[in-house]
């Protein structure tokens, strides 16, 4: 397969559980990667902690798993310092939204050039199923026993309020869109967020009475609807899929480079 | 770089020692009595096409300095003991991944806020084991602005040398004050550059198989070899693995690189040890108050000696054992409860005869408070 | 422009969890699970070469080859 060549072969089969939608996301990632023609070498993948971030154990990056909502903060570092290197960063959404939200909020100011994709399951996997901030009310988790009463960060609003300067969303049913958007947030020279909705079928549906992984997958196609469509005029609730955001504004590196041209000067 | 002689605060000579020591990424967040080294590195950096950036907080820092680090670059952060918190998750993954760094810990009175524009050394086994699990830590202090910018250097070539953090506990005292600091020419000074594989390209490189002196040879993160970087246990390649035995070796190297070279690592001073009947054994800014003391002492006859460390981790007990063989009193002069008097306690042949002068009121330690428990002990027939 | 035609669509069982995902979303149902709950192409004549089982397959199992 094309992007066979990206991966870690001898990791397979993978440690997600059958059904998981984090797989999805590494697939579409690697079609993106693949039709944009890049090298192995040219690419770093920085991830945290969480049954997503371990995505970055299987690709044939320059990988940097850290830890538990950091990954932003060691990407900045590594993006700094080699401002030509792409820098792709997984995160799953307590990763990237609880113990990482400031540093999500601080990488989307800066207007860094890095992808961020948050791979969001409104649970947190890998420590077996409580809510995160992304559960939004009404949920069973293993430490929401009566349901949530937490309201959920909207991912888009998030970033945009925060100054991504591209932002898109999309699900695994939406499979095109993922290598589509995630192609087009890697060209971006900004901060740029791809939220997509993945599916956590062995805690987020077991709890949620949501069926298996394919009914999960049935529920994104049904709850969700193109940006502005009609469907979402007569349906509010309808959560929007696509781009959101695609800004250009000064790119944190480049500005640096002036810093460094007028420090030198004087 | 010109041989020149500057009347600076400590910190500025932990500034100078820095950039001298090829320093070219920063990342830090401002707090009080360590702000001053962001602020001069600020400007400094981007001026020799280095680069600075202030993270949102110093948990940020640590990580960011980390990949920078990765990609090639000696880097460093300074911090106070609140940040210093702060920094101890990714610290211990710099120590499991085995990425040099310099940490600065320009120390304050804790715990929490604590007295943040007073001097204290209450951090000095926070910076050994602050971070959890086993592991082993290289920390060096200073009690003056020459030595800082030795130990600064010191600290960039030793994280080069064993892929390791490296901590330099400094205190508000020395850092505040201002004193003369001569900067050494280029070349008198030895720098350790990183060490770079050789492996070419196409050619399997194994960023976790020390070389036959047990160094390991690293590969600029994004350059012509790809490889994983992990907090969790790895083999040579970086990858995770939880089989006992990589596991069981990989705790053993992590501690065994420093803890089995304590006496190489070990710097110190001493001053009129060689017959000393009391041995004060002090650091940072207390050992310049000891040292006042000891010089004053001498001039009417007693026999008082000092000892300086300036390694702190790992501590060099062997040393410590060995120039208090013969003391009839051992006194650790220091600015916390006794953190390096049990230590020396655990070292020495006769522990019932170390005694510890401190302070622990945010007040520096003066020499008269130094005679005052040294009268005591002296009343006391030892 | 032609329509693709199949040349080969390979399912790497090793790799399958029998998620069932390729199965459920197939548009021509070409796919099933087999007795080891292993996805299938038990109907490949049907086969329209819209790739989307490939893009679906969270396991990265399957590949589908067109001309
Ligand atoms: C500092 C710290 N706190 C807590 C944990 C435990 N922990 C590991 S992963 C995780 C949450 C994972 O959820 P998420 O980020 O949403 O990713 P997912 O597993 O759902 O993909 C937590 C709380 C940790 N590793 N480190
Ligand atoms: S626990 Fe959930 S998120 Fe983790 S691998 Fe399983 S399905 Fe995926
Ligand atoms: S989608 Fe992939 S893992 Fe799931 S049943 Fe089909 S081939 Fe197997
Ligand atoms: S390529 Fe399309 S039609 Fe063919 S098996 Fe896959 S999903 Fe079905």
């Amino acid at each position: 397969m094309a992007i066979n060549k990206y991966l870690r072969e001898r990791f397979f089969p993978h440690l997600w559980c059958p059904g998981c939608g984090h797989g999805t996301v590494l697939n579409g990632m690697l079609r993106a990667v693949d039709k944009l023609g890049m090298s192995k070498n040219e690419i770093v993948m920085v991830s945290g902690i969480g049954c997503s971030a371990r995505i970055s154990g299987y690709v044939d990056f320059h990988t940097l798993h850290t830890i538990h909502g950091r990954a932003l903060a060691f990407a900045t570092g590594v993006k700094m310092s080699r401002p030509e290197l792409n820098l792709i960063v997984p995160m799953g959404d307590g990763d990237a939204l609880a113990i990482g939200g400031n540093h999500f909020i601080h990488a989307a100011r800066r207007n860094i050039d890095i992808t961020a994709i948050v791979m969001n399951n409104r649970i947190y996997g890998m420590t077996g199923g409580q809510y995160s901030p992304l559960s939004g009310q009404d949920i069973i988790a293993t430490t929401a026993p009566y349901a949530s009463i937490d309201p959920s960060f909207d991912v888009v609003e998030l970033s945009r309020a925060a100054g991504a300067t591209f932002i898109a969303r999309t699900t695994t049913y939406h499979v095109k869109q993922i290598d589509d958007f995630i192609k087009q947030a890697i060209l971006h020279e900004g901060f740029s967020v791809v939220e997509i909705l993945t599916q956590c079928p062995t805690h987020f549906g077991r709890k949620n009475k949501q069926g298996s992984a394919v009914d999960m997958m049935k529920l994104y196609r049904d709850i969700t609807t193109p940006i502005g469509s009609k469907a979402k005029q007569e349906n509010p609730n309808l959560i929007e899929r696509g781009i959101f955001v695609q800004e250009d504004k000064p790119e944190y590196c480049r500005e640096y480079e002036k810093i460094i041209e007028k420090a030198m000067g004087s | 770089m010109q041989r020149n002689v500057k009347f600076v605060q400590g910190n500025e000579a932990c500034v100078e020692a820095a950039v001298y020591a090829g320093l070219n990424f920063y990342a830090g967040y401002p707090i009080t009595p360590s702000s001053e080294i962001a602020e001069l590195l600020s400007g400094r950096l981007p001026a020799i096409g280095g680069k600075f950036i202030q993270m949102e907080d110093e948990i940020a820092s640590m990580c960011a300095i980390i990949g920078a680090s990765l990609t090639g670059n000696k880097v460093m952060t300074a911090t106070s003991g609140p940040g210093f918190s702060l920094m101890q998750e990714s610290l211990g993954y710099a120590i499991m991944a085995e990425i040099p760094c310099v940490i600065v810990n320009v120390m304050r009175g804790g715990p929490s806020t604590g007295i943040p524009t007073h001097g204290s050394q209450g951090d000095i086994n926070q910076a050994r084991w602050g971070t959890h699990g086993d592991h082993s830590i290289l920390a060096f202090t200073a009690s003056n602005h020459q030595d800082i910018f030795e130990m600064t250097v010191t600290a960039f070539n030793m994280a080069e040398t064993y892929r390791t953090p490296v901590i330099l506990l400094f205190d508000e005292v020395v850092a505040h004050m201002r004193e003369r600091l001569v900067i050494p020419e280029t070349g008198e000074l030895p720098l350790v550059d990183r060490l770079r594989t050789s492996v070419r390209e196409g050619i399997d490189y194994h960023p976790y198989l020390p070389r036959e002196d047990g160094r390991l040879p690293m590969s600029d993160f994004g350059g012509v070899h790809r490889f994983n970087v992990t907090g969790l246990y790895h083999d040579m390649w970086g990858f995770p693995s939880s089989e006992p035995r990589v596991v069981h070796e990989l705790i053993r190297h992590l501690f065994d690189k420093l803890e089995n070279r304590v006496n190489h690592l070990a710097r110190y001073k001493e001053f009129f040890l060689e017959d000393a009947e009391y041995v004060l054994v002090s650091y940072g800014s207390a050992a310049r108050s000891a040292l006042h003391v000891v010089k004053e002492r001498r001039l009417r006859g007693e026999r008082l000696g000092l000892l300086e460390l300036q390694t702190l981790w790992p501590f060099p007990k062997e040393m410590i054992r060995e120039k208090c063989a013969n003391a009839k009193a051992v006194i650790v002069v220091e600015l916390n409860l006794g953190q390096v008097l049990q230590l020396v306690k655990m070292a020495v042949n006769n522990p019932e005869r170390v005694f510890l002068a401190n302070r622990i009121d945010g007040v520096f330690i003066t020499p008269i408070d130094i005679m005052n428990i040294l009268r005591l002990i002296q009343g006391k027939g030892v | 422009m032609a329509k693709p035609i199949l040349k080969a669509h390979k399912i790497r069982s090793d790799w399958c969890k029998g998620c069932g995902i390729c199965v459920e979303f197939c548009p021509k149902k070409v796919l099933e699970l087999d007795e080891f709950e292993r996805a299938v192409a038990a109907r490949l004549p049907d086969c329209i070469c819209c790739r989307l089982c490939e893009l679906r397959c969270p396991d990265l199992a399957i590949e589908v080859e067109c001309k």
